[in-house]
């Protein structure tokens, strides 16, 4: 086991050297000059040369990268040309409500795609196993922006179920404000007592959530499926149906406790996609988080937010990579065998 | 040969769903050749008509006009070649990496196959999506650039693909026979692993042609990607979101044709699957 984690430890490590590598050399071919993109359109040539020597563009490229990644291990993220504040400092204000979201939307998600598995899995061949197999396949092939503005058009506008945009009501934020502890929107209203910005945040949060629910619903749905199909077809879930244990507890006890390692990674591996599916969305209901950070920083061309973003959720990617990979090793002794 | 062929087209037939993909896939191909014939309104991938804006679904525009007077139908008809063109060349770009670096690797194995692996490792560690809309960001908005950086963004999966199958190849005893019989790795890397291991990369580039166009598609609706007047799909919907909630048919269509798209290209893969290579298909 400790030679297991060790070695994953290590490729966890390579990885991340390898994806600052990445991003260092992306901001290292950038076609215009990052010296002149940093002064402005209007800038003289000395300014620029003077700007070059002040980020270090006149050092050699191993230097550049030391610094770089030593400044990435300070916390020195950059400066965004936009907002000309640190780059870790936006991430910071922008990311929790970015995560509520995407927590949110992974538990639409597993609630209605792990049971889904389970039954079109238990009733394989049936028109709900057919349902299932196609809901699985529209989860993953919907274009989320789209779907985002199909909600917004027939819930919102049309039905006038949900708000528009917004993470909360701006006549709200005056009568009832939240005060800040968390920067989750949702914990600081429950912690605080504020039942009515509770309520009213809960409301706001739906139609996003389950835009980025869809992709996590149809990937649970379909591996849940197929694991339980692969269990189902054991000799020891043979044998317990046949020692006439009930068909729920069956499915339950001996089944299901299979599928929660690749409903780990999956959670996972979905928790990634969706940080980058905020991206898309976020802007379309003006949540205020990473995605519509990140949206804003790729239209402007702000490249040390774009590097800020991409470092961040490689980074979240490659941790909670590990952390599944540790807790799978753990639970199943094949893992760490093989 | 022909044996095969109607063996596999009697598997196909099997599955309602495969028989919709592959239809769609080929009246998508149709569509895009027959482009200019089909389309009503051909000029209107670049004319303007400021007189016909935002106009309503009706018996002249299937789809409805956009904010320039243009017929939507015929933009998404011409957006399919766009998709098409996109999807082809990023997995053949894709492909034309990863499939001989993932052989090599596989077969000989040692430092080189460490070293690639690594390589992957790195390239995995980002969603592929993101990976891409850095480098596109980066490199400047345009179509090709786009194309680039989904392509690097997406070898790796098919390095350890082959890899994989390489490697599990390299232990079958027909590749053992071949070896007793005197046949150097080179030539059994030709002849017995290259053939052998492309059913699953065939499944997995014609799911991948559905994801690529579906990553284009999101990276042009960011407004990297293809630039106005283009008529791609991404792009059409990052113009009319201005508009949606007023005149809903301008982002519907296209995205419509997104997921049909998208969709057919995955339930072709499911479908190639269940006849290619049986033992891996969901049941």
């Amino acid at each position: 086991m400790i030679a297991y984690i060790v070695r994953r430890l290590l490729i966890g490590l390579l990885s991340l050297v390898g994806a600052s590598i990445v991003a260092f050399t992306l901001t290292r071919i950038v076609p215009s000059d990052p010296a002149a993109m940093w002064m402005g359109p209007r800038a003289t040539p000395e300014q620029i040369e003077r700007t070059q020597i002040e980020l270090g563009l006149d050092q050699p490229i191993p230097v550049q990268y030391w610094r770089y990644v030593s400044g990435l291990a300070r916390g020195d993220w950059g400066i965004s040309i936009v907002t000309k504040r640190p780059v870790l400092r936006d991430l910071a204000t922008y990311l929790p409500a970015s995560i509520e979201l995407i927590l949110f939307g992974l538990l639409i998600g597993f609630a209605v795609g792990i049971p889904l598995g389970v039954f079109s899995s238990a009733k394989s061949g049936s028109l709900l196993d057919h349902g299932s197999r196609l809901v699985s396949i529209a989860g993953v092939a919907l274009p989320s922006f789209w779907l985002a503005m199909l909600l917004q058009l027939t819930l919102a506008k049309w039905a006038n179920l949900f708000p528009l945009t917004g993470r909360i009501d701006l006549l709200m934020e005056i009568t009832n404000p939240v005060r800040r502890i968390t920067g989750f929107l949702l914990l600081d209203a429950l912690f605080t007592g504020n039942l009515s910005a509770l309520r009213d945040a809960l409301w706001h949060i739906v139609l996003p959530a389950v835009t980025l629910a869809m992709y996590p619903l149809g990937l649970a749905t379909r591996m849940v499926r197929t694991t339980m199909l692969e269990v189902l077809s054991e000799d020891y879930v043979r044998t317990a149906r046949a020692s006439g244990i009930r068909e729920l507890k069956v499915l339950r006890k001996y089944a299901l406790r299979n599928a929660i390692g690749p409903v780990l990674t999956i959670a996972a591996l979905t928790f990634g996609y969706s940080l980058v599916s905020t991206f898309l969305i976020e802007s379309l209901f003006t949540w205020p988080g990473l995605g519509r950070y990140a949206a804003k920083a790729i239209v402007s061309v702000d490249y040390p937010a774009i590097m800020g973003v991409t470092m961040l959720v490689a980074v979240t990617y490659i941790g909670l990579n590990l952390i599944v990979d540790l807790v799978q090793a753990l639970l199943d002794p094949r893992v760490r065998l093989s | 040969m022909g044996a095969q062929i109607r063996w596999m087209w009697r598997r196909a037939k099997r599955n309602p769903l495969t028989i919709a993909g592959l239809s769609a896939v080929t009246a998508m191909i149709l569509l895009s050749l027959l482009a200019p014939w089909v389309a009503p309104y051909p000029k209107d991938v670049s004319a303007v008509h400021p007189s016909e804006r935002f106009q309503a679904p009706s018996r002249a525009h299937w789809f409805g006009t956009d904010e320039l007077g243009r017929d939507i139908l015929s933009r998404v008809i011409f957006g399919t070649r766009i998709s098409l063109r996109v999807g082809s060349l990023v997995v053949a770009l894709a492909l034309a990496i990863g499939l001989p670096l993932g052989i090599v690797a596989g077969t000989f194995g040692g430092v080189l196959d460490e070293v690639l692996m690594r390589i992957t490792d790195v390239f995995l560690s980002f969603p592929p999506l993101l990976l891409a809309m850095a480098i596109s960001a980066i490199l400047g908005a345009t179509l090709v650039n786009v194309m680039i950086a989904i392509a690097i963004a997406w070898w790796p999966w098919y390095a350890r693909l082959v890899r994989a199958e390489a490697v599990s190849i390299r232990e079958r005893a027909y590749v053992e026979a071949a070896r007793a019989a005197g046949a150097s790795w080179r030539r059994i890397m030709w002849r017995h692993i290259l053939p052998n291991s492309l059913a699953p990369v065939i499944v997995q580039a014609s799911m991948d042609f559905g994801s690529v166009i579906l990553t284009s598609a999101s990276l042009s609706f960011l407004g990297l990607g293809a630039q106005s007047p283009t008529p791609e799909w991404g792009l059409m919907i990052n113009i009319g979101r201005t508009f949606f909630l007023t005149h809903w048919w301008i982002v519907t269509f296209p995205g419509l044709a997104i997921l049909i798209a998208v969709l057919a290209f995955n339930l072709t893969g499911d479908g190639l699957r269940e006849i290619l290579d049986p033992k891996a298909a969901p049941r």
